[in-house]
């Protein structure tokens, strides 16, 4: 049980409060070998601890049935997926509507020198998948996203499209992006453009 | 273009993802009220620009956003060794 009194705010707590994603100007696009959509309104906390403490460990096992997977590294379950982003932090990711909750049973299993910072309505979650979409990627970051180097379930942030990104490959032809809400709409167009041709089009 | 090696992610990454933060090692004087003027404005203003080896903070701003070492040489642009802060550099110009 957490020792620290934290005031946790349930940010959505009826179905009338007016949520609205960055990207809610779009919508899902497909093209040749290349389908792009957002994963709009996803739950999203920052967890940070230390491994070496292992009630730390144990607490984010039982919250949320994930073991911290190491570096660039993520681990998933049907609803959340926890990827590694420093050696002392994590970004956990699921359902819509369920940041309250999740973050209400991680205090619960936690106590000590730790942090969850509900970060949902900071950023957004978007889908590139198809067998183009690694080309999309090749052509928007420096880094290598090569099989060799970047195989399913590796995590890694990086500068992208002179922005910057949070880069997961979930499956063979599935790569998820997070990005800054600020960026998100620049985003969006620049991977529409650079999908420009494999048939991607908002003008279709 | 530097290829760096983190040595938190244990990757080397484009530069484009760092930013080099100036001279490394420079300790904070502990008790400021009880320096001299000269003391506390070499702690402040004054960096080594050595030929040769020097040891850099840089910060891996687009990645992990950990600070650590690298030591540098100057002169070639060759990156002798990256380490992380706390950790002291294996090779220094005396060696």
């Amino acid at each position: 049980m957490s020792d620290t009194f934290t005031a946790v705010m349930d940010q959505l707590p009826t179905a009338d409060v007016l949520a609205r994603s960055p990207l809610y100007q779009h919508s899902a696009l497909r093209g040749d070998g290349l389908q792009l959509q957002e994963n709009a309104l996803a739950t999203q906390l920052v967890i940070r601890g230390n491994t070496d403490d292992a009630s730390f460990v144990q607490g984010v096992a039982k919250a949320t049935g994930l073991a911290l997977p190491g570096n660039l590294q993520s681990e998933a379950n049907n609803d959340w997926r926890l990827r590694w982003i420093a050696p002392d932090e994590w970004l956990l990711t699921g359902p819509a509507n369920a940041a309250f909750t999740m973050e209400t049973a991680l205090r619960e299993n936690l106590s000590g020198h730790y942090a969850v910072i509900n970060v949902s309505g900071g950023q957004t979650l978007v889908r590139l998948s198809g067998a183009n979409a690694r080309a999309v990627l090749m052509k928007s970051c420096p880094y290598d996203v090569h099989d060799r180097n970047f195989p399913a379930g590796k995590v890694v942030s990086t500068v992208f499209a002179k922005s910057q990104a949070i880069i997961s490959r979930l499956g063979d032809d599935e790569w998820e992006l997070v990005v800054r809400r600020s960026f998100a709409d620049y985003i969006w167009r620049w991977l529409v453009d650079a999908g420009q041709e494999f048939g991607l089009s908002e003008h279709a | 273009m530097f290829y760096i090696h983190c040595p938190y992610c244990d990757e080397h990454r484009e530069e484009e993802e760092f930013h080099a933060k100036g001279q490394a090692h420079i300790a904070r004087p502990l008790d400021p009220d009880a320096c001299t003027d000269e003391e506390w404005g070499n702690f402040l203003y004054f960096r080594a620009n050595p030929r040769g080896i020097h040891h850099e903070l840089w910060v891996h701003a687009a990645g992990c956003r950990k600070f650590f070492n690298i030591t540098r040489d100057t002169q070639t642009y060759a990156i002798l060794e990256t380490y992380r802060l706390g950790e002291q550099p294996s090779v220094t110009s005396q060696s």
